[in-house]
């Protein structure tokens, strides 16, 4: 993976340093809240309902075994003994106390982690395929270039008073883990017939308040031509996005307001412009990162393991995971482990310490020491033996993270809500936790497949329930906490945003609901085959709003 | 937070400390309590205002951050809102 050279160490120790001295400012009563609050928030420092937030950038979503012991010892010190992966490969600490940010802040330089730039209208965490660099499918490590993306978006002096915030997601296989449709930009690393690299570009992509589904700017952007490309759209968006008003700010509204062609046009003028011996990336360069990046070295193993297969004999619980939360790696003999943050009733997306060290512990002996957090708010496991499977199996059983139900109806995406989030008008993680236990049953959630269920607390959509097959938007009604739901979103290759169904339930209600949407999917199904939301795009809404309003 | 519910509700003042982030709430006393129910209440309008007045003085003493009037419920104290509920009791898992 990427290590720190001199310039990211000395400055990102700068950083820390800096922040010390404006929180003891802060303390001392030096700084007022209205000049502090902008300095905070540019080290990842929110206040939300009960304590200050951390909210730390893990880079395209790839961790080693020690960054991951540093976030379990920070959680067990600072915290309480816990923290919250998020749908954007970051790690919240939601009970940190403002004198202690620095020296927590000083414990992640460490291990060349910070929280620079995870708030305000800068470019965030780049984020990238949870699978990078081990899935079969994939056709390029989309690694390399989101990490050239994320030394360019570091503090670019043009870029960090942008008219909002900017997102950006890499994939480098087609069916497209990164969600990089509903993205700012939106970047799929491929190949052309002559072999060579080059990027399809998508941009004004989005949830929120105003859904958008990114459109293509380029179909093969030479792979030199990433970054002055990346940069000229920034400089059309930072010159033309609207700053009138907070809601039309993003380069989606922009987009959308002049047309893929007119945009189109000013990008390709602006790219134009630029003295390309200057902005053109070099051969050496991308060379040079991508060495970082080189695959670990893979035994040669036979592409089935006799060993795995004896011992899923013998343990039907194995057979489960290995079928459930296993996928096909790249290299023969090894596959991608997907490990749950979301047991049976558990808060999607948090492990506690222990757990954080148990995982550090199994990736540095099973999987090459590396770890991914996927934007499904789990972790992956990249490069483990099939061989080493039954081990590994048994090892995250032990620390309560076997569940196999990767994404199953269980493995639901839920945003803090209410419970945490200043900016929310209903709770989410109770919602998850009851649909959970409903859904408890591993053999009915096999029996009913594929369902990606996501729950946001606010129009926000942290929890991307926009693109979820089924989503749950949870509003304020007249003080009361309800849940309008859409169906048909998705966020990979075949990006759609949900279609909502019909007015909304009570908190008490939305379990049932979510429970009739698929006994009406599992009627109308044609066979087991044909998923949830096949078969959504197929009959469309009518059937289930007739099943949920029958009564109405 | 509505002008109407400050106006005819009864109401106390919250913030987050300055320290720590919790959420707090003004006692009568000037002190600042993480106990709902020790808050100072008053009926809104023009005793809520200058309830609010001293909770912004000790934002800008830098003793709290961000403070606020909640509704509160006089017979049993509790805030009316989930919201403050929320942040009076804590996350509710
Ligand atoms: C490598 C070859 C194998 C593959 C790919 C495989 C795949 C699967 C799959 C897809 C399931 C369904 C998972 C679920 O519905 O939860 C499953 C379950 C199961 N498998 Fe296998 N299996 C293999 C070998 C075996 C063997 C050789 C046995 C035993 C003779 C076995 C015993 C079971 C049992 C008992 C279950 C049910 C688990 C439960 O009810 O909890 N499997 N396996
Ligand atoms: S979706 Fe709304 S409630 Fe949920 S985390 Fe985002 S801002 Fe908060």
């Amino acid at each position: 993976m990427y290590r720190y050279d001199q310039f990211d160490r000395s400055f990102v120790a700068a950083r820390v340093a800096e922040f010390r001295d404006q929180v003891a400012r802060r303390l001392s009563g030096e700084l007022t809240e209205d000049q502090f609050k902008p300095l905070r928030l540019m080290n990842g420092v929110y206040l939300q309902l009960h304590a200050y937030m951390l909210r730390i950038a893990i880079p395209y979503g790839v961790l080693s075994s020690r960054q991951l012991r540093k976030l379990a010892h920070i959680g067990r010190v600072y915290d309480r003994s816990s923290g919250h992966f998020t749908t954007r490969q970051n790690l919240q600490f939601n009970w940190v106390r403002l004198a202690d940010i620095p020296d927590i802040l000083a414990e992640l330089a460490e291990v060349e982690m910070h929280a620079i730039q995870t708030s305000g209208n800068c470019i965030r965490n780049v984020t990238a395929d949870h699978f990078a660099g081990a899935a079969a499918d994939e056709t390029v490590d989309p690694r390399p270039y989101a990490e050239l993306l994320r030394q360019w978006s570091s503090l670019h002096p043009e870029f960090t008073f942008l008219p909002r915030k900017f997102k950006l997601a890499v994939t480098g296989a087609a069916v497209d883990r990164a969600a990089i449709q509903v993205h700012d930009i939106g970047l799929e690393v491929k190949r052309n017939e002559r072999g060579e690299i080059g990027f399809a570009v998508y941009v004004g992509g989005g949830q929120g308040r105003t859904p958008m589904i990114a459109k293509k700017l380029r179909d093969f952007l030479p792979e030199r031509d990433l970054l002055a490309y990346c940069e000229a759209i920034l400089r059309v968006y930072n010159l033309e996005g609207r700053r009138d008003n907070k809601y039309k700010a993003r380069i989606k509204i922009l987009v959308h307001e002049k047309g893929l062609e007119e945009i189109a046009a000013s990008v390709e003028a602006e790219f134009a412009a630029q003295p390309v011996a200057t902005a053109a990336l070099g051969e050496a360069e991308i060379a040079r990162i991508a060495a970082y990046f080189a695959p670990p070295r893979f035994a040669a193993l036979p592409a089935r393991s006799a060993v795995l297969e004896d011992a899923q004999t013998e343990d039907a619980a194995l057979c489960r995971f290995v079928s459930r939360n296993v996928s096909a790696h790249k290299a023969p003999g090894y596959g991608v482990v997907t490990v749950s943050l979301k047991p049976i009733g558990g808060i999607p997306g948090d492990a506690t310490s222990d757990q954080m060290d148990a995982l550090a512990d199994i990736a540095e002996r099973w999987s090459f020491d590396e770890l991914r957090v996927s934007h499904a708010q789990n972790i992956v496991l990249p490069h483990v033996r099939l061989d080493d499977l039954p081990q590994v199996h048994a090892a995250l059983a032990a620390a309560g993270l076997a569940t196999p139900n990767d994404g199953l109806v269980t493995d639901i995406i839920a945003c803090p809500g209410l419970d945490y989030c200043a900016l929310a008008n209903a709770r989410s993680i109770p919602v998850a936790q009851e649909i959970s236990q409903r859904f408890a049953d591993l053999d009915r959630q096999n029996a009913i497949g594929e369902l990606k269920l996501k729950i946001s607390g606010c129009i926000n959509a942290c929890g991307h329930h926009h693109v979820g097959h089924i989503g749950i938007l949870g509003v304020d009604r007249q003080g009361e906490e309800f849940y309008q739901i859409t169906l048909g979103g998705a966020e990979g290759a075949d990006c759609a945003i949900g279609e909502l169904v019909g007015p909304g339930f009570a908190a008490d209600k939305i379990t049932d609901a979510v429970e009739t949407l698929v006994e009406t999917y599992l009627k109308l199904r044609r066979d087991p085959g044909e998923r949830f939301l096949d078969a959504y795009r197929r009959v469309g809404l009518g059937p289930f709003q007739e099943a949920l309003y029958a009564d109405a | 937070m509505a002008a109407r519910k400050i106006k005819f509700d009864w109401v106390a003042a919250t913030a987050n400390d300055l320290k720590g982030g919790e959420a707090v709430f003004r006692r009568a006393d000037g002190s600042w309590t993480r106990t709902v129910a020790e808050a100072e209440l008053v009926p809104g309008g023009e005793a809520g205002a200058a309830l609010l007045a001293r909770a912004q003085a000790d934002h800008a003493a830098n003793r709290v951050v961000e403070p606020v009037l909640i509704a509160v419920d006089p017979a049993t104290r509790r805030p009316l809102s989930l919201r403050e509920r929320i942040r009076a009791d804590g996350p509710t898992v």
